[in-house]
């Protein structure tokens, strides 16, 4: 049996936080992993945020980990290496600078190259993680 | 500069920084991400420890 939606009720379901309340904590958030904690004044959060996914990324470096690039192929190659790609886009500014500073690792034999893809992706999605708690904080879900 | 870690070594850094981010992101107060972050931390220990006996006694 279908039941009566009072207006209140639908207005408060459509209601959605503002852009402006976490577009600059989650966009500082991407480019520097944690900054958008510090932005919303969770100082500890953020500075372990900053040190966790940062501290990942700066090993997948040392074990001489791939970045993905987004190449076409079969839909397995396609979605490895896109899906890739998106992981080490997400850990913002790190990517940018190790890219902009020449890193270029093709892909080595090896578990220890192996690991240092996985934690050059992790960290992305890692950020991921934090941008979405840095939302929930900046709108008022989460302390 | 490359460090050539063990699997051991590498697992065991991955499963520390996940679990400070996974600490960080979940729970309400300071104390239940502390503990949740030494949970998830002693899991991912549990699981590398687990999988490691897990094929030493499969392959004999």
């Amino acid at each position: 049996m279908a039941q009566a939606k009072t207006p209140e009720a639908g207005a408060e379901r459509d209601a959605r936080p503002p852009v402006q309340a976490w577009l600059g904590p989650v966009a500082l958030g991407w480019l520097v992993p944690g900054a958008g904690h510090i932005y919303l004044k969770r100082w500890n959060r953020g500075a372990l945020l900053l040190v966790a996914i940062i501290g990942m990324f700066v090993f997948g470096l040392l074990m001489r980990g791939k970045m993905f690039e987004p190449t076409d192929g079969d839909l397995f190659t396609m979605a490895l290496n896109y899906g890739g790609f998106i992981g080490n886009l997400a850990s913002g500014a790190p990517y940018f600078l190790a890219t902009w500073l020449g890193y270029s690792q093709p892909e080595l034999p090896g578990a220890v190259a192996d690991y240092g893809t996985k934690f050059l992706v992790c960290a992305g999605l890692l950020n991921v993680l934090a941008l979405i708690d840095a939302y929930e904080i900046a709108v008022g879900k989460k302390d | 500069m490359y460090w050539n870690l063990s699997h051991f070594e590498a697992s065991f850094v991955f499963a520390l920084f996940t679990s400070i981010v996974f600490g960080v992101v979940s729970r309400k107060t300071d104390q239940e991400r502390l503990y949740y972050g030494l949970y998830v931390f002693g899991c991912f220990l549990a699981a590398t420890f687990g999988l490691a006996w897990l094929m030493y006694l499969g392959h004999g």
